[in-house]
């Protein structure tokens, strides 16, 4: 998987190099600070325009890795390529090619937005004729340019996040690294800036690398790799993901649960419980068990619904804990998240 | 909500924009990094301008000094200084004041790095394809200027201490505040790369900054002083350009050849080390010297990664 296919040294330019390349290729990445191993040696591709979501819990890597690609932070070993650059040693060429969104703001509040994006339009040496027109459709793309003039302190929490996304896009890079590009906004916002994320697809060539703790988020990107204790636990698309996990959910209403229970036992060798106040059970390929289960079950049925495995599943599944469990990452979620492990055994 | 679009809304009203604007970005040359030096200076001269109050408050401390510890001090002075009508304590004092209101603007514009590093400002820098030279140096020539803008505006005090408007003197004090400010500006910067909590940094410069003042001989001349007062005086950089505007100052005064001698030979006497006599631009050029040297100090930190 992390054949590093030709490994010239000379830097080549994204665009010169073969449209199958990938945009980010990681391997044997390590990251120690001291004894603590925030990242231990993780490989992974980033094909051209995909949509690569990073799941993890606080303190899963999630954030060192992010700085190694961004050249930020130097890898311990290993090693991390960005637009056909070494990320170590050709810092500036995977710089000109990265547009960054961080969790934190790094708007300078007491400048306009206008002001801000031409600071990073020189910063980046983004030609002189095109920094206004530039300027102008990254700032309408995300619906602020009629607020140009506004001191950024006067935006709220989502204009900002937008504002910076507008910021990152500017100078044009092959891949925009969001961290956490929702954090702390509201739920109506949050959708509002997946809406602006995935219009991007359709207006510039980029590959998106982002972060989240949302997993509904997550569903909007073209594969997901999750993090856990510095190691990917599981990495392919939201779809392949879930059918790993394997079963359903099936939940049905009954006359009499006990006897359903004892039934669903007895005849198909199935372990049910009562929750949420229905009869609950796992099976694979739900909708095919269903018709079975009506012309076979005695008990009269009252209502079924069946469910696939939400994301949500697919991490509880591969960490041994829910992300809002994990995300509070003090004494009590970690000690839960042990409990967590013990509980479901050797799953891992 | 349409993703399929590729024309932006905008862009087909007015039709002033191209529908795709290519944007590539060059490679780093000099150009480009005078570009970033250049925006990095607006930008410390845009925020000085929206913040008047620190402009005002910055001006507060030296314009005490001038008007009422020198006022009060020259009763007790009087008797030793030279009788003038167009000289006082308040004019021997004034080119350290002048010195003072550089000071803090000059070293607390670099506090404007922690700060900026705790609200993250610093990495969209960081994470910019230019050099770090380009970013301290920027960071360093916008502190040299908005502290000698802030010097000048005390500059025009001059004739409340009998220091007459002379263009060549105003010309020469003008210069030497620059190079003060950037070199204060410099030992900023080059603790700020340090130093990431903003509450210390403070504590540490207001710690540092007084002493600076003190050693400096603002306040009396650097003659006839017990020797470990002489060798720390040598010691801050202040001094080489104390000195330097004090003389410039009393040769532009109004006064008899008499008063003039006697104020360059007492109240104005040239730095030694030890009995060597520091010419007045080898005084300028340490200042200078010590400046970049931290300077090149800071941008080594900048360019070190986790």
């Amino acid at each position: 998987m992390v054949a590093q296919a030709g490994t010239q040294p000379s830097a080549r330019q994204l665009n010169g190099s073969t449209p199958d390349e990938p945009v980010i290729s990681v391997s044997g990445l390590v990251k120690r600070y001291g004894d603590l191993e925030a990242v231990r040696g993780i490989d992974f591709e980033v094909a051209r325009g995909e949509t690569f979501g990073f799941l993890g819990p606080n303190g899963a890597g999630k954030t060192t890795t992010i700085k190694i690609l961004c050249t930020l932070a130097d890898a311990t070993a290993g090693t991390a390529r960005v637009a056909g650059h070494d990320a170590a040693t050709n810092r500036d060429a995977v710089r000109r090619n990265i547009g960054l969104v961080f969790q934190d703001t790094t708007l300078d509040t007491y400048l306009t937005a206008e002001q801000n994006l031409r600071f990073h339009a020189e910063l980046y040496g983004v030609p002189k004729a095109a920094v206004m027109p530039r300027m102008r459709q990254v700032m309408d793309m995300v619906g602020l340019w009629d607020r140009k003039d506004s001191l950024v302190s006067t935006y709220s929490g989502g204009m900002q996040r937008r504002l910076e996304i507008a910021r990152g896009l500017l100078h044009a890079p092959h891949v925009l690294f969001l961290d956490e590009p929702t954090v702390g906004l509201d739920p109506q916002t949050r959708s509002s800036i997946w809406t602006y994320i995935n219009d991007l697809k359709g207006r510039e060539d980029i590959t998106i690398f982002l972060t989240t703790h949302y997993m509904d988020e997550a569903e909007n990107c073209d594969r997901i790799a999750i993090i856990d204790h510095g190691k990917i636990v599981a990495i392919d698309t939201p779809e392949a993901l879930k059918a790993s996990i394997g079963k359903d959910r099936v939940q049905i209403h009954t006359a009499n649960d006990q006897a359903a229970i004892a039934e669903l036992g007895a005849k198909f060798g199935l372990e049910a419980a009562v929750h949420e106040g229905a009869v609950t059970f796992s099976v694979a390929a739900g909708e095919q068990f269903v018709p079975r289960l009506f012309s076979e079950f005695s008990i009269p049925i009252r209502s079924v619904s069946v469910s696939r495995p939400s994301l949500d599943d697919v991490f509880m599944s591969y960490t041994g804990t829910t992300i809002r469990d994990a995300e509070g990452g003090n004494a009590g979620a970690e000690f839960m998240r042990n409990i967590h492990r013990m509980r479901s055994g050797g799953r891992r | 909500m349409a993703t399929q679009t590729t024309q932006p809304a905008a862009v087909a009203d007015t039709g002033a924009v191209v529908e795709r604007i290519r944007v590539s970005v060059p490679e780093r040359g000099l150009r480009h990094d005078l570009r970033a030096v250049s925006i990095v200076w607006r930008r410390e001269l845009i925020r000085f301008r929206t913040d008047r109050l620190r402009a005002i408050t910055s001006l507060v401390q030296p314009f005490l000094f001038l008007f009422i510890l020198g006022t009060g001090l020259s009763n007790l002075a009087g008797g030793s200084l030279p009788h003038s009508a167009n000289f006082d304590f308040k004019t021997f004092i004034y080119p350290g004041v002048l010195a003072m209101s550089v000071l803090f603007t000059a070293i607390f514009s670099a506090a404007s790095i922690v700060w900026d590093r705790e609200f993250g400002f610093l990495r969209e820098i960081l994470v910019a394809p230019v050099s770090r030279a380009s970013i301290v140096i920027g960071k360093c020539l916008g502190g040299a200027t908005i502290a000698t803008f802030q010097g000048i505006i005390f500059l025009a005090l001059a004739w409340f201490a009998h220091v007459p408007y002379n263009p060549v003197l105003i010309l020469g004090l003008i210069g030497m505040l620059l190079l003060l400010s950037f070199t204060l500006t410099a030992f900023g910067v080059m603790m700020a790369a340090r130093i990431k909590q903003f509450q210390a940094f403070m504590a540490l410069t207001q710690m540092l900054v007084m002493p600076l003042f003190f050693l400096s001989g603002a306040l009396y001349p650097l003659s006839g002083l017990p020797a470990w007062l002489t060798v720390l005086t040598r010691l801050d950089p202040l001094t080489y350009v104390v000195g330097p505007m004090r003389h410039l100052v009393f040769s532009h005064l109004t006064v008899s050849p008499y008063i003039a001698s006697q104020l360059s030979s007492r109240l104005a006497p040239s730095i030694t080390w030890g009995g060597w006599v520091v010419p007045l631009w080898f005084s300028l050029g340490i200042v200078a010297l010590m400046g970049l040297a931290m300077m090149a100090v800071a941008i080594v930190e900048f360019s070190k990664t986790e």
